[in-house]
């Protein structure tokens, strides 16, 4: 055999790795869910109960999948204004100045920031700061953690459709020009429905990792296992119960945790699924 | 009248743009603003603990640090284990995750529209956008569970490493795409073997492109903290055994978190961490920003 033959084996056999990984998660994944679904059946998903008692122990997802969809979403709507001017301002007003590099540098590095440390800010700064203003009693639950959510997300949401804003072509927004459009009315009516799959795609990545945030979540949402009835109101999101359940589960209790973590890795799955489509469609 | 009428439209027009280009830049600051605000915290209650002793002393017990709370003195200690935890398992995970990840993105470039290739690719980008929490679960099922037999600072490299290799995967393919098909055709026309033209031509090349891309998945997972609940658990004391758990910077901060005696060593633990990501981050745009 000669050596490139080789060469191309190994290439092939080390990337399958990754394969091996992906397989092998879904495997273990649903293997050890299976106690948990086997137990409660489709009530899983739809029961609200959380009920770790011995002899009657109850478990149902539904308060941590309705406490993920809402925190996640009202983090997406706090951080759209945000992360939509900032695109704007570095991909179209001020596109490659030096200002624009340093504010680009400044997002980028919110995006490494770490999550436990958004939780402390959130936890110590954030939430003082709401009680002062009135909104929450003890500062805890979806309305703070979706703030410090939306902060967290903005990099994700802003660096795609920063992007495809400013490959709209030149053309285009001159003839707008042209015709006595105001700048205002060329992002209105030429760059943004010109860019608008790309700027949805980005936002649909940015959700995705809104649903699968940790720690800032877990230090802020309250830990309470029942459904929010308000955006004031104390819940649970589905990586927060496992990071905080996690250490006292074993049997049925660390099934059905394992449980909602196949959940989670569906719908995350499933939106990041989403947003690759539109951007290869756009391609 | 009608003249009148199509001035004031104009003026109105004018106005609704300048009002807009306001906005823009309002919300621009505001979205940047919490760096600077998380930032200037983290100095102002954290610099005074950030002493040469605090990088090289473990972490105090509970009664020391309630009795230099009592003498109104700084927590004693420092956050060593957690640094060296830290070391530990971020080169482990990237004695697993750099080869393996550059490996496949050389397949992936030098297979592009195989259908093989486009599942990895696909594949890869899944394993990105999976929430770092299910990453810690799977290697709770593997390696605590099958491997160590108990919390370990393998398990937590794993989870870690499993986090760096699409990142990995994809930057090394990103930066191979941008080099001249030229350069690899002439490799080849000169008869160099396979191999050494993927391994000596190509990779070299890229070199500050890989290098970019791999200091990018360091600093994020740095700070990763909900997979190593799941699997490092974290120690108080000093640990070089893979097989045993140990703790790392952002478990501390954790651990301090809850602890109310400790809680005053979160400031300076997080000055640190912080510090660290965002060198390993600039880092990673300087030699991005030097190969342009």
């Amino acid at each position: 055999m000669n050596s490139d033959k080789i060469t191309k084996i190994v290439l092939f056999s080390v990337s399958f790795i990754i394969l091996i990984i992906a397989g092998g998660m879904v495997f273990s994944l649903v293997g050890g869910a299976i106690p948990s679904f086997k137990t409660f059946g489709l009530g899983f998903i739809t029961s609200s109960q959380w009920d770790p008692t011995d002899g009657r122990e109850n478990y149902g997802a539904l308060p941590f999948i309705a406490g993920t969809l809402i925190t996640s979403f009202a983090a997406l709507i706090i951080s759209f204004p945000l992360s939509f001017a900032t695109s704007l301002f570095l991909g179209e007003y001020y596109r490659n100045t030096r200002v624009a590099k340093i504010l680009g540098t400044m997002v980028d590095l919110l995006a490494g920031i770490p999550s436990i440390v958004y939780g402390l800010w959130g936890f110590y700064i954030l939430r003082p700061f709401l009680i002062g203003l009135g909104f929450e009693n003890q500062g805890f639950g979806v309305f703070t953690a979706s703030i410090v959510l939306a902060i967290m997300i903005i990099p994700y949401a802003t660096s795609l459709s920063n992007e495809i804003i400013s490959m709209v072509p030149n053309d285009l927004k001159e003839a707008a020009y042209s015709l006595g459009s105001t700048r205002y009315e060329v992002i209105r009516y030429v760059t943004v429905p010109a860019a608008r799959s790309g700027i949805f795609a980005g936002y649909i990545l940015a959700f995705g990792r809104a649903l699968g945030e940790t720690m800032a979540v877990t230090m802020l949402i309250g830990n309470a296992n029942r459904i929010p009835d308000s955006l004031f109101s104390t819940g649970n999101t589905m990586a927060s119960v496992i990071a905080n359940q996690f250490g006292e589960a074993d049997g049925l209790k660390l099934s059905s945790l394992i449980a909602i973590g196949l959940l989670l890795f569906v719908i995350t799955g499933i939106v990041n699924g989403i947003g690759k489509m539109i951007i290869k469609k756009m391609n | 009248m009608k003249v009148v009428s199509e001035i004031d439209n104009i003026n109105s027009r004018i106005r609704k743009d300048r009002v807009f280009l306001g906005l823009v830049v309002l919300f621009s600051v505001i979205t940047v603003s919490p760096i600077i605000l998380i930032i200037s915290k983290l100095i102002e209650k954290g610099y005074k603990q950030l002493s040469f002793g605090f990088l090289i002393e473990k972490t105090p017990d509970t009664m020391q640090a309630m009795a230099a709370i009592a003498n109104n003195e700084l927590i004693p200690g420092g956050i060593v284990n957690g640094i060296l935890g830290t070391v530990l398992m971020v080169v482990l995970a990237s004695v697993f995750a750099i080869p393996v990840g550059i490996i496949t993105g050389v397949y992936l470039y030098e297979n592009q529209e195989k259908w093989m290739a486009n599942l990895t690719r696909s594949i890869s980008d899944i394993l990105q956008g999976v929430p770092s929490i299910v990453l810690g679960l799977i290697s709770y099922l593997w390696v605590v569970k099958h491997v160590t037999n108990g919390f370990s600072a393998m398990a937590g490299s794993f989870a870690l490493g499993i986090m760096m290799l699409p990142m990995i995967v994809r930057s090394t393919e990103e930066t191979l795409k941008m080099i001249p098909q030229t350069l690899k055709e002439a490799g080849l026309a000169l008869g160099i073997p396979y191999w050494r033209v993927l391994f000596g031509i190509l990779i070299p090349t890229g070199f500050s492109g890989l290098m970019t891309g791999i200091l990018l998945a360091v600093s994020r997972v740095i700070g990763e903290t909900a997979p190593l609940m799941l699997t490092a658990l974290g120690s108080s004391v000093i640990n070089t055994n893979i097989a045993k758990p140990t703790s790392a910077i952002p478990l501390l901060i954790w651990e301090f978190y809850n602890d109310p005696n400790m809680v005053d060593m979160i400031w300076s633990s997080s000055l640190l961490l912080m510090i660290i990501v965002l060198a390993f981050n600039l880092t990673a745009k300087q030699v991005a920003a030097n190969r342009k």
